[in-house]
């Protein structure tokens, strides 16, 4: 913030202040950390106690209603050897992939079209959001209805041209096909405003010098577009990568049943499901705990490949 | 800041948390007071039940003791219909919580070990003087209701007992007999139900012979056990024994051989596509202890009434399910809590539940009663249920599950699952089975 606040005279200590003045002072002083203090004192409670307990559980066998003992670093040497576990941050990371990808490549070409002048285009940009105004569980339902193997629409469709039905929960490509398509539908209109919003504050006066120089729309998209957008995708794939990482309710509705097992053997588990299902299936609040912490290492790892990202396109502009 | 100013703030925000906390705490202070102190205001005592369709069926019984006790108010909720994922974890958090739990609890028969290994949790029901009802049930049923403490924390409601429940329309279409005596005489054992089933596969098109592969590997599992010293996945001092029962490897067997010869209509007991199916015909027999009964007729719905009937089943007897209710130690009024789980777990409570939900009685004198013995179920074409499941329960034998039953339950459940819709081939299914179970029980 560039605002002064008033002088704050040295001398001021020293006097006896009257109450009026002291008054005037911890308006000026102290309120601002009064008004400040509720989000950090929730972030105290809600963020940083869960995850310090977290920690504390995870040192622990330690179940739920049950005996509770304390075990050092058992679970995590437990953990890393454990093929569920594994499977977990490779069906997550896999969705991830397979959903990101082609949601940034759409967005951007949503992009670019409601950028061009259109007939009714603040509809067309209000109708790109509108998936997003949608809760997850609802989109997650009508989708795991759209793909079910005995009435689904989307086996109807290819039974028409010859294809036998797919059941989609049974394999890991179709299932992993299905979430990614529920997570791009919704959020693929939201990333398209976002980086709307970011081209119409590229300056128009570098598209018309490439038009002069005989540059057509396609090269104009590629060589002013793209490179001018990249921030504004680097900071798109952060947050689908914190979205990507902790992905959870689209494959439980899409398993239809709360068992957290994500398919009969794990082909669509992902590593927040392996989570819930450790800590309220089998009641291994240990055992969760530090699957949940090496979940945030991972969030970590993820993120400080993006920043490394982000600097080195930095440094190339 | 000065120090001073600091403590104004800091004293500000601890004045604003006591003022939530307080808030908070308000609720339940005077309530709790209030029943301590004067009797003679009403209680209320939260029943807590699972279960779909009609589930406990206590619909009845409790309106009846609404009405003639104004000091004790039942609220009966049943909370979910699924039981091991859904229902117990929740229980769990709230026994640990101290909290949230009612006060009559009920419990199926898969977390009947894992509860009784835990008696910090529930009063102790002899201190009630239900210790006095051990004549009314029969010995495993009242054995299972001890707690490791030795105290009676968990008394009987119904108890499975065994048939196969049939789709009549479907087998008229397919050319079987529909009567439930000549369906009976149609499989005398698993291996003419199997053959039986390929005749109707065979005339069948758009439905399958059964649901999927848990169901009936229940049934077989509680038709073996009892030949295999009444142990299924666990031995009497709780050592699995998944992987050398040989009540397990046969029912396995049995499912692997339904899957192979395409009888399944590859579906997850207890889902919405399951539900689905049971109602618009997706499949033509089920293995049905008497709460099946309720199950089916709340998910088939009026515009099926007569379609499903109830056969004998093949092999024999078993008991599949049941459960039992109990009073949590977090209760503020135990008393009443026994009170009502007395009334719940007698004779009445348990011929209202019969004729609501069809979950058979497991107290003696309510089987003896002409009552539950003469009673007809209207929607399954007045089968005489009463005589049927008398019979099927008469020479039960307990089945012991271990303190780690419901989790292996549903992990080799899995593997069955992915076995019969193609995720697991048939040749790795059995070693992916008791992989999957031993690591639950780990």
């Amino acid at each position: 913030m560039t605002v002064q606040l008033a002088p704050a005279p040295r001398q001021a200590h020293r006097k006896r202040t009257p109450p009026q003045r002291r008054m005037a002072r911890f308006d000026l002083r102290g309120v601002p950390y009064l008004l400040v203090s509720p989000y950090f004192l929730l972030f105290a409670i809600f963020g940083l106690f869960p995850l310090g307990y977290t920690l504390w559980l995870s040192l622990h066998d330690w179940e739920l209603a049950g005996d509770k003992s304390f075990t050092g670093l058992a679970n995590y040497t437990e953990l890393i050897v454990d093929a569920e576990f594994w499977n977990a941050v490779f069906n997550t990371v896999g969705i991830f992939v397979l959903s990101t990808i082609p949601q940034i490549v759409l967005a951007l070409l949503l992009a670019n079209a409601l950028n061009k002048r259109l007939r009714g285009r603040l509809l067309l940009r209000l109708g790109v959001l509108l998936p997003l105004v949608t809760s997850v569980v609802a989109v997650a339902v009508i989708f795991s209805g759209l793909f079910a193997r005995d009435y689904g629409l989307f086996n109807w469709m290819l039974g028409l041209v010859g294809v036998e039905p797919i059941a989609w929960q049974n394999e890991k490509w179709s299932s992993w096909i299905a979430i990614a398509t529920m997570i791009d539908w919704r959020w693929t209109g939201y990333n398209a405003i976002i980086l709307l919003a970011a081209m119409q504050t590229i300056p128009k006066d570098l598209y018309e010098a490439a038009a002069l120089d005989g540059a057509s729309a396609r090269v104009q998209f590629w060589k002013i577009t793209i490179p001018m957008l990249r921030p504004t995708i680097v900071f798109v794939v952060f947050i689908s990568t914190i979205g990507g990482l902790t992905l959870f309710t689209e494959p439980v509705m899409f398993e239809g049943n709360p068992q957290m097992t994500g398919g009969t053997t794990g082909q669509y588990q992902t590593v927040a499901m392996f989570v819930v299902e450790a800590a309220f299936r089998n009641y291994e609040m240990g055992y969760a705990s530090a699957a949940a912490w090496l979940l945030f290492v991972l969030i970590l790892i993820g993120t400080a490949a993006n920043y490394w990202f982000t600097r080195r396109i930095g440094g190339s502009r | 800041m000065t120090n001073h100013k600091r403590s104004v703030v800091t004293g500000v925000l601890v004045t604003a948390l006591a003022a939530v906390t307080a808030a908070c705490g308000g609720d339940a202070t005077p309530a709790s007071s209030a029943g301590a102190t004067a009797a003679a205001e009403p209680v209320t005592i939260n029943v807590h039940t699972f279960g779909a369709g009609e589930n406990f069926g206590y619909d009845a019984a409790v309106e009846k003791w609404n009405a003639e006790h104004p000091n004790i108010q039942i609220k009966y909720s049943n909370l979910t219909d699924r039981f091991e994922d859904v229902y117990l974890p929740q229980l769990l958090q709230r026994l640990q919580a101290g909290s949230g739990a009612g006060d009559v609890v009920g419990i199926d028969e898969g977390a009947m070990g894992l509860l009784a290994a835990r008696p910090q949790f529930f009063t102790d029901l002899g201190e009630h003087g239900l210790q006095d009802r051990k004549a009314d049930f029969p010995a495993a049923k009242w054995e299972t209701g001890v707690n490791a403490d030795g105290k009676l924390f968990a008394l009987g409601t119904d108890i499975g007992g065994m048939t196969m429940c049939y789709r009549k329309d479907l087998f008229e279409k397919a050319g079987l007999p529909t009567d439930r005596e000549e369906v009976a005489k149609l499989w005398p054992d698993w291996n003419a139900y199997l053959e039986a089933g390929k005749k109707f596969q065979a005339a069948t098109k758009d439905a399958k012979w059964m649901d999927g592969p848990n169901t009936i590997y229940n049934v077989i599992l509680a038709q073996e056990a009892p030949k295999n010293g009444n142990v299924s996945y666990f031995d009497k001092s709780n050592q699995l024994v998944l992987e050398t029962n040989p009540a397990v490897k046969t029912s396995f067997d049995w499912v692997q051989r339904f899957s192979k010869e395409g009888l399944t209509a590859k579906l997850q007991a207890f889902t919405p596509p399951w539900t689905k199916a049971i109602k618009g015909g997706g499949f033509a027999t089920m293995g049905c202890p008497a709460w099946m009964l309720g199950v089916i007729s709340g998910a088939a719905g009026e515009s099926n009434k007569g379609n499903w009937d109830v056969a004998a089943v093949p092999g024999g007897t078993g008991n599949w399910g049941g459960s039992w209710l109990a009073v949590p130690k977090q209760t503020k009024h135990p008393k009443e809590a026994a009170e009502v789980l007395n009334y719940l777990t007698g004779k009445d409570g348990h011929i209202a539940a019969f004729k609501e939900a069809g979950a058979f009685p497991s107290s003696l004198p309510a089987q003896q009663d002409p009552e539950v013995a003469g009673l007809k179920n209207e929607y399954f074409n007045d089968v005489p249920t009463g005589e049927i499941f008398s019979a099927s329960v008469k020479d039960l034998q307990p089945v012991f599950l271990g303190e780690k039953h419901a989790q292996v339950k549903t992990s080799v459940e899995k593997v069955l699952e992915g076995m019969d819709q193609g995720a697991v081939s048939y040749e790795e299914a059995w070693s992916k089975f008791t992989a999957a179970g031993v690591k639950a029980a780990g």
